[in-house]
């Protein structure tokens, strides 16, 4: 490893402060005065906002009303991974970009935060809302262990079908797991949350076990009344310099964004995650900045983001990039990366990154590059499926062009969050449901 | 700068604000902070024969209203629970250093003559500027025949004002309780047995909340609660009422009136005033944010009066009174009809579903949250523009007369078609 490239860069107690809770939790007191915030507006809104469509003043107002269970259950009917996308969601694009008091100019309601609130005081009491209806003979193979799989999962358990899930790595949680920064997800609650959901029952997970071929699509289509696909992005963008290769994009230190944040998710101890002492962060979108983020709390003194547009055109969120901005992260706009200087002392090392920084040539010392331009759905099915835009063609209610198969979440089209993946969970389910169940189905 | 000096039935104070007889008036260490601040004056907390009174631990209970604190309190405390004498000698004290302040004694005592002509001669020699006497206790004395059980008695009332102003010359105001049928019986009582005031209102019985838990009403002393008296912010209307049926009453005759009943700010004290008080009195206020809310009462009532060109506190008092009328001689061909100014419309369909749910259904939806008024359907109930959260949203826009004035009254007197 370079020498540069180092593990143990800051004392335990600063790891622990720096990937603990992003945002403490409301108190008591807090949660009070902002739900009393909330208006109850007629036809809300937010609700129209949530891409699962919570009832979101029916949560506040529960909460204004101290019936915590309640204003849990209501959240959760809609969104059964509620409590993680009340950490992670980005809420100012979507209900609270969508609250009224916005509009008043006082602020939105923190519905995030309230969420929040509500879904901790169910799981940690380990309340469980639903239960599983009576098992109907069905079994569900469901592909892929991530928030689109996981809400699929438990609304078809619900349902009373038997479902088991093929995941690939050897965790359940997909992009929670190993994909989202450690303090936004803070402890081990992506694993909270999944073992909490799993309590409906009949629900089996296999890990190591990927899917990815058109072959093992149709040994499960064979074994199972109906697929459930939900793969992820597999695939992660390269660097590009027209149809060649991008020069240094080879070296030592360059490495894909997604793989550093995994590891750093893996680690129980942060301090055994190297990290450069100059990262240099290639990207704008969420990974980028919680590849940044990540590797300043690991202790890198040098921080850059290079990202080829402006500040608006980032698909990271305002509110991402601000927080980002004013936690030592440097930002470059409109950078465009050309090539990678190897380490004159060791040259299978990355040294530099040259940029054209609003069209002057800059040169970046790093050593350690994070990619982080975009992932794919890099259909390992082959074209057993039609694809739309390069991923699984579904129609809306989550049907692919296959009999008895059904896709969702980021192998589908629509945004790419953890939200918008349980919505398309939650309505394959629904259609797998009543696919099944119609007579003479 | 207005002047804000006041004298209600003789006693005189350099401005309208007193702090009522009650737990912050209790003794002469609170008492002279109140003074220092800029309290008007004071009425002492209830004075009584001895053995006082025991009071309990545990003697308030509050409403709190979509986190304001403090909407409404009841307490359960009775008079005071200190020997006379005690209270006597600082009663001197405190008026020998404060002459131009209203320093009141509040008294209770058992419905006998005996008893009243006892005490108040000896309260007199303090030098106090005047008596109230406590007719309106809803807890605790009354159990034992005083305070409110002598209020809602007109009869009593007559009789104990007039042993009292048989025993003093100094100026008797009497102060009512609230929970009677007609304020108007007591307070024309009261002025029949020769008060020279009344002062209303006293705390309405109450229980303010339910322990679910312990399944008992709170305040709770030992697992169990009693009923208490209301007061603070939310009994402001109920007061308002009862003075203003008062302030118009003939057989009153005007009689002068401290008003008092959820004053919080300069504001409620002016509507009080406005509807017939010569002075105020505050109590749950003071008890919530301390003492020197008397500075914000003083100043923000002399710019607003300054602002209205109001010089003394006489050309406000009564000035909405003439506009209290009965029901049956309101205008009937007036008309006003809700509009929303939608520029300033946060789109929170408030109004829509309140009139949709609950009044006229005249608030349509239209595409992109748009909330419009159906003007043919509108009745000028005023709904929407209490639960729309924008100021200022929505106006209620009185329209032109389509016919001529006419109250019920009138159309009741015409001769059937």
């Amino acid at each position: 490893m370079h020498a540069r490239i180092e593990a143990g860069r800051l004392d335990a107690a600063t790891l622990a402060r720096n990937f603990a809770d992003a945002h403490a939790p409301l108190t008591p007191a807090r949660a009070a005065v902002e739900a009393d915030r909330c208006y109850y507006c007629y036809d809300a809104p937010c609700i129209e906002a949530c891409p699962t469509g919570i009832d979101i003043p029916g949560f506040i107002r529960r909460i204004a009303a101290h019936d915590l269970k309640g204003a849990g259950e209501t959240i959760l009917s809609a969104n059964i991974l509620g409590g993680s996308c009340a950490r992670v969601c980005p809420t100012e694009i979507l209900c609270e970009g969508a609250c009224v008091r916005t509009l008043a100019g006082d602020g939105a309601v923190e519905i995030g935060a309230l969420q929040r609130h509500a879904t901790d005081h169910v799981m940690e009491r380990g309340l469980q809302p639903f239960s599983r209806a009576p098992f109907t003979g069905r079994r569900i193979a469901i592909v892929g262990a991530g928030p689109a799989g996981l809400a699929c999962a438990h609304a078809l358990a619900m349902r009373g079908h038997g479902v088991t899930i093929f995941e690939a790595r050897p965790r359940p949680g997909g992009l929670n797991e190993y994909g989202v920064a450690a303090y936004k997800l803070a402890g081990d609650f992506a694993q909270e949350e999944i073992a909490w959901l799993l309590g409906i029952g009949g629900i089996e997970l296999a890990y190591d076990h990927p899917i990815a071929s058109p072959a093992a699509l149709s040994t499960l289509r064979a074994t199972h009344d109906a697929v459930f696909l939900a793969l992820g992005h597999g695939g992660v963008r390269a660097l590009s310099a027209g149809a060649n290769e991008f020069p240094g994009e080879s070296l030592g230190g360059v490495e894909d964004a997604v793989a550093f944040i995994a590891r750093l998710r893996s680690a129980a101890d942060k301090a055994s995650v190297p990290v450069g002492d100059r990262v240099v962060v290639i990207g704008g979108g969420n990974t980028a900045i919680d590849a940044a983020m990540q590797a300043s709390r690991l202790g890198a003194r040098e921080v850059t983001m290079l990202y080829r547009r402006g500040p608006g055109d980032m698909s990271a969120t305002a509110f991402e990039r601000e927080w980002a901005q004013t936690s030592g992260i440097q930002i470059l706009f409109d950078a465009v990366p050309h090539s990678f200087d190897a380490d004159d002392d060791e040259p299978g090392h990355v040294a530099a990154v040259n940029v054209f920084v609003r069209g002057e040539p800059r040169v970046i010392a790093a050593d350690m590059v994070l990619k982080a331009i975009g992932q794919f759905y890099d259909a390992p099915l082959g074209d057993t499926l039609a694809l739309e835009s390069g991923r699984i063609a579904v129609d809306p209610e989550g049907r692919t062009s296959l009999q008895g198969v059904y896709a969702g979440g980021d192998c589908t089209k629509g945004a790419d969050l953890t939200v918008v993946a349980v919505a398309d969970g939650k309505r394959a389910a629904i259609a797998i449901h009543t696919d099944l169940m119609q007579p003479g189905s | 700068m207005a002047d804000l000096r006041c004298n209600v039935a003789g006693i005189r104070s350099p401005n309208p604000f007193w702090l009522a007889s009650a737990p912050p008036t209790d003794k002469e260490y609170n008492v002279r902070r109140a003074l220092a601040a800029g309290w008007g004056g004071v009425v002492w907390k209830t004075l009584g024969e001895d053995p006082p009174v025991v009071n309990v631990s545990s003697r308030y209970g509050a409403v709190s209203y979509h986190g304001k604190r403090v909407a409404g309190l009841n307490n359960i405390e009775l008079i005071s629970d200190r020997p006379l004498a005690v209270n006597l000698a600082e009663l001197k004290s405190v008026k020998r250093d404060y002459p131009d302040r209203a320093i009141v004694a509040s008294l209770m005592v058992p419905c006998t003559e005996d008893s009243w002509r006892a005490i108040v001669p000896l309260v007199e020699e303090t030098g106090v500027d005047g008596f109230e006497l406590n007719f309106g206790c809803p807890h605790g004395m009354s159990e034992r025949n005083m305070g409110a059980a002598v209020g809602q008695v007109p009869e009593y009332v007559e009789m104990v004002t007039r042993w009292v102003k048989a025993s003093t010359n100094l100026p008797v105001i009497v102060k009512l309780t609230p929970n009677v049928t007609d304020i108007r019986a007591s307070g024309r009582a009261a002025k029949r047995g020769g008060a020279d005031a009344v002062s209303l209102i006293n705390t309405v019985q109450s229980i303010v909340g339910v322990d679910l838990d312990a399944m008992s009403p709170l305040p709770m002393v030992d697992g169990q609660g009693t009923h208490g008296g209301y007061c603070g912010p939310a009994v402001k209307p109920i007061a308002l009422r009862m003075l203003a049926e008062l302030g118009r009453d003939a057989e009153m005759g005007g009689l002068p009136m401290s008003g008092m009943g959820g004053i919080e700010t300069w504001r409620e004290a002016a509507e009080f005033i406005a509807l017939g008080a010569s002075g105020v009195q505050v109590c749950t206020a003071a008890m919530h944010h301390g003492f020197r809310i008397v500075e914000d009462m003083i100043g923000g009532l002399s710019n607003w009066m300054d602002s209205k060109g109001y010089a003394t506190l006489d050309d406000v008092r009564g000035r909405a009174l003439r506009n209290f009328v009965h029901w049956g001689d309101l205008n009937l061909a007036f008309e006003t009809k809700a509009h929303i100014d939608h520029d300033a419309c946060i789109g929170c369909g408030k109004c829509h579903v309140a009139c949709e749910d609950t009044a006229h259904q005249a608030i349509a939806i239209e595409p992109g949250r748009r909330y419009t008024v159906i003007e043919e359907e509108c009745v000028g109930c005023n709904l929407c523009s209490h639960v729309c959260p924008v100021d200022d949203c929505i106006t209620m826009v009185p329209q032109e007369a389509t016919a001529t004035r006419q109250s019920w009254a009138e159309r009741m007197r015409e001769p059937a078609e």
